[in-house]
């Protein structure tokens, strides 16, 4: 689409006849309405392309990996994944598992704290709450940098060094504050009389949490949990800092390591490895994409 | 108006919808054992707030006062931590790319969200659809396979170059050359806008269409009323925006780290503040330096934050009215 469609040199009278297409302002909904998706899709077709050519270059024979630009591979191959799988020391099914564990125990870990802590702000009245809140969403904007060597020292007192949990027990503590949050906004605007109809019924604070505000904010703990799981999958730099023995490393280690072991030479089994990587956030993404955006609209969650 | 504002709205009006009872709720007592509840809902944050976020930050404080290579006790050496990062070169460096690097990022999403956002609000069939497409590079940027495929598209031989190649312009590799090595980075941060433009999505639907209708009554046209209207309804989230992506560009580290292999290089152009800190607390065992380092972007961003709050009574427009 031509930049002169949307930035004509003169403006043209009203009724002056359509000469060319391209050449004067479009008036007619229909041609905005055009005009505006063949450049919504443009955008995206060049945002895209990456991941698109990616994961076209995946199928192709190693040697044609670099010498083409196009998407789909004429020869088309499984060569590049089956070498890149089993490439390393340890087979990407090792990783694909400390990846699954670390990431499964997470988002268990981060929905559960930050249900409990956000019921208690959303729902509950007690000392230095308003203080402690406004905590909460200080450590929003704390740079991680400033824990980053005390909590190495420490795990490193403890022996949990090359073990999964300095990368899952912060989880169950609800150190990401951005999760608590999210759950806070959702549960606020829950319906109080329901929290009174059951104490009236003999509930205490945990009946109410049990069997109203989680059942109630269940699409919130689904957010939660698609997020934790997302950048999980993606941290590098835990998995980095903790877990040096080969045998440990996630999915991004391995393929980390695999760019410095191979260089340009097996570009095609890193690019396999890179797209297979990926696959499981893009999967999910596209099952639960609503909920997703829906959950980074009310919290502005990034 | 955001969304929060919005969220925060709605619980309000269903409290007046109930005068009495929101009067008596403020009013009461607390309730026998709420107190004791809270504090156990809230335990396991405390636990990790205390030992996992305060605590640390106070052990941080100290070590940076001291030379610690987590082998032998740390060592008092009082300011020299300090004084020595303004004279590191390396350091120096590191604060040169990581402000370049927000200075570019970070008004680069900001406008090319916003613009996708005007686009999409419009409310047409394939809106989600869109949305969708525009999201998902935001939930893969920061994963080493992403930096992986940056390293090929913008290397000798990658897609960019190839482009270039057929109008005619040959450059050698992006990524190799410190001039642009860089700049690859800031592309790869402003291709992650969609969830900024979410956000803006979000809060362009919540503008009432009456003030555009009154505008065009008036006589203002297209840019009048994105001048008048849709901008300073925005502040509030441009505002919200500016800090998130601003404090998320100053904790980057895995696209730098696998572009240049851990090094920062070539020639420290992408050697990025928490790279350089992950290189000298853990891979040099200068702890106390790297605490130092971080306690001066704690402040530094302590200190941007709260000019960036000071500002927004000049220029953040809060409706009086919904």
């Amino acid at each position: 689409m031509s930049r002169a469609t949307y930035t004509p040199a003169t403006r043209t009278p009203p009724r002056a006849p359509r000469l060319r297409f391209g050449r004067t302002p479009v008036r007619s909904p229909l041609g905005r309405a055009v005009v505006r998706h063949a450049m919504l899709l443009t955008v995206i077709a060049i945002m895209l392309y990456p991941l698109f050519w990616m994961v076209g270059a995946s199928f192709r024979p190693n040697n044609e990996v670099f010498t083409t630009l196009g998407i789909w591979p004429s020869n088309f191959t499984l060569d590049n994944y089956t070498e890149g799988w089993t490439s390393g020391q340890f087979s990407f099914s090792r990783y694909f598992l400390n990846s699954l564990v670390i990431t499964g125990l997470s988002v268990v870990g981060n929905v559960v704290a930050c249900m409990l802590a956000a019921y208690a702000f959303a729902r509950l009245d007690f000392p230095f709450k308003r203080v402690l809140f406004a905590i909460m969403l200080g450590t929003l904007l704390l740079p991680y940098h400033v824990t980053l060597v005390p909590q190495y020292i420490m795990f490193s007192e403890l022996q949990w060094i090359n073990t999964i949990l300095p990368l899952v027990i912060p989880k169950f503590l609800a150190t990401d504050a951005f999760f608590i949050f999210l759950m806070v906004q959702f549960i606020r605007v829950l319906p109080r009389e329901m929290d009174d109809a059951a104490r009236i019924d003999g509930c205490g604070y945990w009946g109410i949490f049990r069997r109203i505000i989680v059942p109630l904010s269940l699409p919130a703990m689904g957010t939660v949990a698609m997020f934790t799981f997302i950048f999980t999958w993606n941290d590098f730099l835990g998995p980095l800092l903790y877990l040096s023995r080969p045998d440990m490393w996630t999915v991004a280690q391995g393929l980390n390591n695999f760019v410095d072991a191979t260089g340009q030479s097996a570009f095609g089994p890193l690019l396999a490895m890179a797209t297979l990587s990926i696959a499981p956030i893009v999967g999910f993404f596209l099952v639960t994409q609503r909920l997703l955006v829906e959950g980074i609209a009310t919290s502005g969650l990034k | 108006m955001s969304i929060t504002d919005s969220t925060r709205a709605r619980a309000s009006t269903s409290d007046q919808a109930t005068p009495s009872l929101s009067h008596r709720r403020r009013q009461r007592r607390r309730a026998p054992g709420e107190a004791v509840a809270g504090y156990l809902f809230l335990s396991p944050w405390l636990a990790g707030l205390l030992f996992l976020t305060i605590g640390p930050m106070v052990a941080s404080l100290y070590l940076s006062f001291t030379d610690y290579d987590l082998l032998t006790a740390p060592r008092w050496v009082g300011f020299d931590n300090f004084a020595q990062l303004f004279s590191d070169p390396r350091w120096i460096a590191s604060v040169g790319v990581t402000l370049t690097y927000v200075l570019f990022s970070v008004p680069g999403v900001l406008i090319v969200s916003l613009a996708v956002a005007l686009a999409l609000n419009k409310g047409f069939r394939l809106l989600s659809a869109y949305r969708a497409a525009y999201y998902l590079p935001s939930l893969l940027g920061s994963s080493v396979a992403i930096a992986i495929l940056w390293r090929q598209v913008f290397g000798d031989q990658g897609a960019v170059n190839a482009v270039l190649d057929r109008i005619g312009i040959h450059m050698g590799s992006w990524i190799g050359s410190p001039d642009t090595a860089l700049y690859t980075l800031i592309v790869l941060n402003i291709w992650t806008f969609g969830a900024t433009m979410i956000i803006f999505l979000a809060g362009l639907r919540q503008i009432p269409t009456e003030y555009y209708q009154a505008a065009a009554v008036d006589g203002a046209g297209k840019i009048r009323q994105f001048r008048s209207i849709t901008l300073p309804m925005l502040t509030p989230l441009i505002f919200f925006n500016i800090l998130l992506t601003t404090v998320n560009a100053f904790q980057a580290f895995t696209p730098a780290y696998v572009i240049s292999e851990g090094t920062g290089g070539p020639a420290n152009s992408t050697l990025f503040y928490t790279l350089y800190l992950y290189e000298q607390g853990f891979t040099r065992l200068e702890m106390g330096y790297a605490s130092a380092m971080a306690w001066v972007l704690v402040v530094a961003l302590g200190i941007g934050t709260a000019l960036l709050f000071a500002s927004a009574r000049y220029w953040v427009f809060y409706g009086d009215e919904r």
